[in-house]
């Protein structure tokens, strides 16, 4: 196991920010930490980096625990924080020079892992961190975590507020680190990145919802999801959110996801409600559930 | 059709860089306008120049009635404005924030107290009247921070990635306020850089390297392109 957390639990003040934690990450694992701001997923990353103590529980990081050990677990981990913390008016160059000489190590001699990364930015060697754009910014932070070779790599909501063309690059890059050796343990609001990982955790208010593969959350998941598409999703949501079996109710994009109150109905009496209070254009569809309804789901309960 | 945006050729430059480039377009009262790019494509700063905190370097656009070149002023006072980033006071409750920013944009005491009461009411926010904003959800402060751009009943609202890292219920629930506001007649431009809200839009436009390349509904567009999603219209014209 390459992260190990048992019952960790940490309060500010009055909120629990979490509550409870166990989870373990496998070797060169992939692993998403799924949830929305608030979460307490930075929470979770500081207290894994061995920044914040945990009021209770104790967690272990590539062999080494966040408490007893902290100085050897700091060695061997990267963490790049939401928020940019670089030196903003330290040159590219610099600051890279500067956290490889941190580690005792310099950037010729773990080059071959922020190649693919850092030569994108290295016509801006020159220029200062603070004026780079915010997608150069994160491949500089992300260089300078990885710069001496961690096993363990944190990546805390790395994509926010990304473009989506971004993103995909971003993700493409952890894919590659993957194969290096590298186990990463990723947060993101973005549903739909949780398919890329290779296991999830669903996190919510500070407790664990559930944990697995994209693929098997999916297919366990209970109940069934219909996708309504109509001529008008808004008065098709508040005709939905009138009707006596409606469970849930939410617009996808260019549709609505429905889920209904009872184990057994015919997706076909709700295109009926539907047309009978002056919806036009009605086509009901079962679908497979996408990640964010599950979310949704897990986080009424 | 009454228009509420109208852009022409509306440029701004540092230096030799051209970061908007003679964008035209027009957005109608009571429409929701998704505004989208990848970061560094201009967006931020074609948006300051409509709310006229940035002159433009060359052309101009008229925003509810005024133009950005010389009436920025006027401008101001007659939109709303919210941002992820700055929106409300942390160090002030819900109620003293209403009272500032209906302040601020000449509210008489009389009916700020009736607008207050209605947003509290409308957001179910009544018990946390007196809490500070900073211990507020992200998503209730994004809720309220809506609220409060429309407090002066702005012809047009700017939103700027109002819902970026909201849990998915808020962001719908917030979804909610802007149609609600929209159907009111109220003309919404939003920035996202979730595809799925860009469906919600009634026309999006999409900016690359300081110019609009795209601009539609979300159904044309994606007929124009051959694809299922706004995603892969937007990966087509961006990568």
């Amino acid at each position: 196991m390459s992260l190990h957390i048992n019952n960790i639990s940490k309060s500010f003040k009055d909120l629990k920010a979490v509550k409870h934690i166990s989870l373990e990450v496998k070797e060169n694992e992939l692993f998403g930490l799924i949830g929305p701001d608030g979460a307490g997923k930075t929470t979770l990353f500081r207290i894994l980096a061995s920044l914040l103590l945990p009021d209770e529980g104790s967690a272990n990081v590539a062999g080494f625990d966040v408490i007893k050990d902290y100085k050897k677990l700091r060695k061997n981990i990267g963490y790049m924080p939401g928020k940019f913390s670089l030196y903003q008016d330290l040159t590219v160059e610099e600051n890279l020079n500067f956290f490889a000489t941190i580690f005792d190590t310099n950037i010729e001699e773990n080059y071959d892992l922020i190649k693919d990364i850092y030569i994108q930015i290295e016509p801006f060697k020159k220029r200062k961190a603070g004026d780079l754009s915010g997608g150069m910014k994160q491949k500089l932070a992300l260089s300078c975590a990885l710069i001496h070779k961690p096993k363990v790599l944190f990546l805390d909501e790395p994509t926010t507020g990304v473009d989506p063309v971004s993103r995909k690059e971003f993700w493409d890059m952890l894919k590659k680190l993957q194969k290096k050796d590298i186990t990463i343990f990723v947060s993101t609001p973005y549903m739909d990145e949780a398919a890329l990982c290779d296991r999830i955790a669903f996190i919510n208010q500070g407790e664990i919802l559930q944990v697995d593969t994209p693929s098997a959350i999916v297919k366990n998941f209970a109940k069934e999801v219909i996708n309504i598409r109509t001529n008008s999703i808004y008065k098709s949501l508040q005709v939905l959110g009138k009707y006596q079996y409606t469970h849930s109710n939410y617009p996808f994009g260019e549709s609505l996801h429905y889920m209904d109150s009872r184990d057994d109905f015919d997706p076909n009496e709700i295109k009926k409600h539907l047309e009978d209070e002056g919806i036009e254009d009605v086509e009901v569809q079962l679908i497979t559930p996408e990640i964010e309804d599950i979310f949704m789901e897990l986080s009424r309960e | 059709m009454e228009t509420t945006i109208k852009a022409t050729n509306l440029t701004k430059s540092f230096g030799d860089f051209t970061a908007v480039d003679k964008l035209n377009f027009e957005v109608e009262k009571g429409e929701i306008f998704g505004f989208l790019g990848a970061n560094g494509a201009g967006k931020t700063t074609a948006m300051k120049m409509l709310i006229g905190i940035s002159k433009p370097s060359a052309g101009d656009a008229v925003v509810a009635g005024y133009q950005v070149s010389n009436q920025a002023e006027l401008v101001k006072k007659n939109i709303g404005y919210m941002s992820q980033k700055f929106a409300l006071y942390d160090d002030l409750n819900i109620k003293e924030n209403i009272q500032f920013f209906g302040g601020i944009y000449g509210l008489d005491s009389k009916s700020i107290e009736v607008k207050y009461n209605r947003v509290v009411e409308n957001l179910g926010l009544q018990d946390y009247a007196k809490q500070l904003v900073r211990s507020l959800p992200l998503g209730w402060k994004q809720k309220l921070a809506f609220s409060v751009a429309l407090l002066h009943q702005p012809k047009i609202v700017f939103l700027d990635e109002p819902t970026g890292g909201v849990d998915p219920v808020t962001r719908r629930q917030f979804w909610e306020l802007i149609y609600e506001a929209a159907n009111q007649g109220t003309t919404i431009f939003v920035t996202t850089h979730y595809m799925d809200e860009a469906e919600y839009c009634d026309r999006i436009s999409i900016m690359v390297e300081g110019e609009i390349k795209a601009l539609d509904t979300p159904k044309v567009l994606k007929k124009e392109f051959g694809v299922s999603s706004l995603n892969d219209v937007f990966l087509k014209l961006a990568r």
